[in-house]
């Protein structure tokens, strides 16, 4: 570095100008890897199809629209097992309990509900959801108490809890597939209705742009409060503004994916609205379950980074018997875990099953694997102590992009499979090796 | 330090074994308002034990601890807090990935009226208690697992220190510690005496168990060799009820 001429002059110290900069913003160099990975996966396959297919169709509204809706089962659950596995432990049976809950809720909102309330009432969805979580719960609790009161291995206890459920899952409805669903829990599972629309996307984005800058604002005015040293204002404007340019891009992006002719046709002519010539422009916006999504998200970051329960969390993973020793009930703390993840393999359920428009005994096969891997890619230490929700939310994501990608381009599943396992090795051991570097 | 007052700690017949082996065995001692017991022996004497079944870490098999006079049961740490007993653990315990404030306040977390944990109140909080007991500590937003020994060590003091103890149990807590820091730590257990506290000091050095303590309770593979008063014994007299694990002839009734 020869060039001072437009250096600032104040902080004269030894480090470049890009560690300076991460230093001021705090943006978390972790994250920014994520991120750098994640647009070379769209990107990659992007190029890929130009390329090879005279057509990249990987970084279009309508793909980009579809991944964020398939992605949304995997990444419920993912924030979940990040608690699961900060805390030592592990879960595999998240995937039988999507299909068993997704049979209980079948059953329940299909042959039950409607001899009791009619066809089609409207709270057969919220009674089904509620029922789908509340059973979830239940058997994570079962197996949270098996692992911290009975002294079986988490592994053990949920490989069994893999089978079982599966099993169950099966006998519940003889094997047979029950569809469709009822109307309005289908519209959980995203598609065209299911959808909150353009101007639902905009007031979805600027309750975001405003979360964030009151974010900003309420850190700023606590670091005054205690005298704490501040970050220069041109990173706060900088980091609000990239957060506020990221929600607006993301609305901008689901509201430029139009409903599909049909589609367009069939709720014009159940409105009675007129379908001029050259047609009608409807957006999807962000579909019910990326909200969903991102609710779950929000509250469980909440959760980990504000309260005691998160800290706990924390706590346990980092030094179980410090934990103990500081007077947290580490057996208590791991069996609401373990109900916690079975909520949200319930809440995945409902979003997994609605999307199908049924209830088949394989959905969420083979689930507990991408959501562990999603946490893993996103940074959760299986040593325990460390992870983030975001961090495994942008794990689903990047799982969920190499999977899209490759039906896109056309591998087939061996070869999806065979990449999916490297990609996993391979970002732990980057992630191995960055953590011993940052040490 | 008259004994006519009532004793703030009375530890009676406490026994412990671990898999048929008894760690503790038979074991009497009490604590009083302002003063310091030193607990000497050799590694695996059985003293991080007895302390642990006052600190609510483990659960005595027979025995009896009196707080204040009164017979209570301390099934857990929570239990050995609400007696306003406070431990600094020869392991330390602490939370390897949390920051000083997370494990300062571990177990009893500053939170605002909504509930929410009041991150930047406890930072401030352990700003000041360093400030008070380390004032070169700068790390308060790193890990504790990015520390050195003796700053590990200062935490675990702070924590002990800052919640008001009445009953104070420091297992080896100069340890890891300098000269200088060391000498501090010594400063520090004058000053909480003068306070009235009641201290609990397990240290290897039996010329720092002479200065600082006003008796000392030595035990030897898990039974009581005897309790002296330190200035009723020679440092000699000391080693060789740790060693021989027998009162000095003068003082044996
Ligand atoms: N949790 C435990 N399980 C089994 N044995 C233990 C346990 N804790 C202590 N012990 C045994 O009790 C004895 C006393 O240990 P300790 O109290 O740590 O000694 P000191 O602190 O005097 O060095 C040792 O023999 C040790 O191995
Ligand atoms: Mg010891």
């Amino acid at each position: 570095m020869t060039d001072t001429s437009n250096k600032p002059t104040g902080s004269a110290s030894k480090t470049g100008p890009i560690a300076r900069f991460l230093r001021a913003t705090e943006i978390d160099t972790r994250l920014l890897g994520m991120v750098g990975a994640l647009l070379a996966i769209w990107i990659g396959f992007h190029m890929y199809g130009v390329i090879f297919n005279d057509f990249g169709a990987f970084l279009t509204p309508r793909n980009l629209w579809n991944l964020s809706v398939q992605m949304c089962s995997i990444g419920i659950m993912a924030t979940g097992m990040v608690l699961v596995i900060i805390t030592r432990n592990i879960d595999l049976s998240v995937g039988s309990l999507v299909g068993v809950t997704g049979m209980i809720m079948g059953i329940l909102q299909v042959e039950i509900l409607p001899q009791y309330l009619g066809l089609g009432n409207p709270t057969i969805w919220i009674i089904t959801a509620v029922v789908g979580i509340l059973c979830g719960a239940i058997i994570g609790a079962f197996h949270g108490w098996l692992i911290a009161y009975r002294g079986i291995p988490a592994f053990i206890v949920t490989l069994g809890g893999l089978m079982i459920w599966r099993g169950a899952a099966f006998l519940s409805n003889n094997g047979k597939t029950i569809s469709p669903v009822d109307a309005t829990f289908q519209l959980l599972g995203g598609g065209p209705y299911g959808t909150v629309g353009a101007t639902g996307s905009w007031i979805v984005g600027g309750l975001a742009c405003a979360g964030i800058i009151w974010l900003i604002y309420a850190g700023r005015r606590n670091r005054i409060e205690h005298d704490f040293p501040l970050r220069p204002m041109w990173a706060e404007l900088f980091v609000g503004g990239l957060g506020c340019a990221i929600v607006v891009g993301a609305v901008l992006l689901v509201n430029s994916y139009p409903w599909p002719k049909g589609i367009v046709n069939q709720w014009a002519a159940k409105n009675g609205v007129e379908v001029p010539a050259e047609g009608l422009f409807i957006s999807h916006g962000f579909a019910i379950p990326v909200i969903i999504l991102m609710v779950v998200g929000i509250l469980m970051t909440i959760l980990m980074t504000r309260t005691r329960f998160g800290r706990y969390v924390f706590a346990i993973g980092g030094n179980p018997e410090a934990a103990a020793l500081a007077g947290i009930n580490v057996r208590w703390m791991t069996l609401r875990i373990f109900a916690l993840m079975g909520a949200l393999a319930g809440l995945s359920a409902v979003v997994a099953s609605a999307r199908l428009n049924s209830a088949t005994n394989a959905l969420g096969l083979l689930d507990e694997l991408y959501v562990i891997a999603a946490a893993v890619i996103g940074g959760t230490s299986l040593a325990g102590g460390v992870g983030t929700i975001y961090g495994a939310i942008l794990g689903a994501l990047v799982m969920q992009s190499l999977q899209t990608g490759m039906v896109l381009i056309g591998f087939d599943t061996a070869v999806q499979q065979i990449v999916v396992g490297s990609v996993l090795v391979v970002a732990v051991y980057l992630d191995n090796l960055y953590r011993s570097r940052s040490k | 330090m008259t004994n006519t007052q009532n004793p703030l700690v009375e530890l009676r017949n406490i026994e412990i074994a671990f898999g048929g082996i008894k760690a503790v065995d038979d074991v009497s001692v009490d604590l009083y308002p302002g003063e310091v017991v030193g607990l000497l022996g050799h590694n695996g004497a059985g003293k991080s034990t007895l302390i642990k079944c006052l600190s609510g870490a483990y659960k005595k098999d027979a025995g009896e601890v009196l707080i204040n006079g009164k017979s209570v049961e301390i099934n857990n740490p929570r239990d050995a807090r609400s007696y306003n007993i406070e431990t600094i653990y020869q392991t330390l315990a602490l939370a390897d990935n949390l920051d000083a404030a997370s494990n300062l306040f571990l177990g009893r977390e500053i939170v605002t009226k909504s509930g929410m944990l009041d991150e930047a109140k406890m930072e401030a909080e352990t700003r000041k208690i360093m400030a008070r007991l380390n004032p070169n500590f700068r790390k308060f937003n790193e890990p504790v697992s990015a520390l050195s020994g003796g700053q590990r060590q200062s935490v675990a003091i702070a924590r002990a220190v800052y919640f008001n103890a009445k009953i104070l149990i420091m297992d080896e807590p100069t340890a890891a510690l300098g000269p200088h820091e060391t000498q501090m730590v010594a400063e520090l257990i004058q000053e909480l005496k003068k306070q009235g506290l009641g201290i609990f000091l397990i240290d290897h050095d039996v010329h720092a168990v002479k200065q600082l303590c006003d008796r000392a309770a030595v035990m030897k593979n898990g039974q009581l060799v005897g309790v002296v008063k330190v200035d009723e014994v020679t440092e000699d007299d000391l080693l060789a009820m740790i060693i021989l694990g027998r009162k000095p002839e003068h003082l044996a009734a």
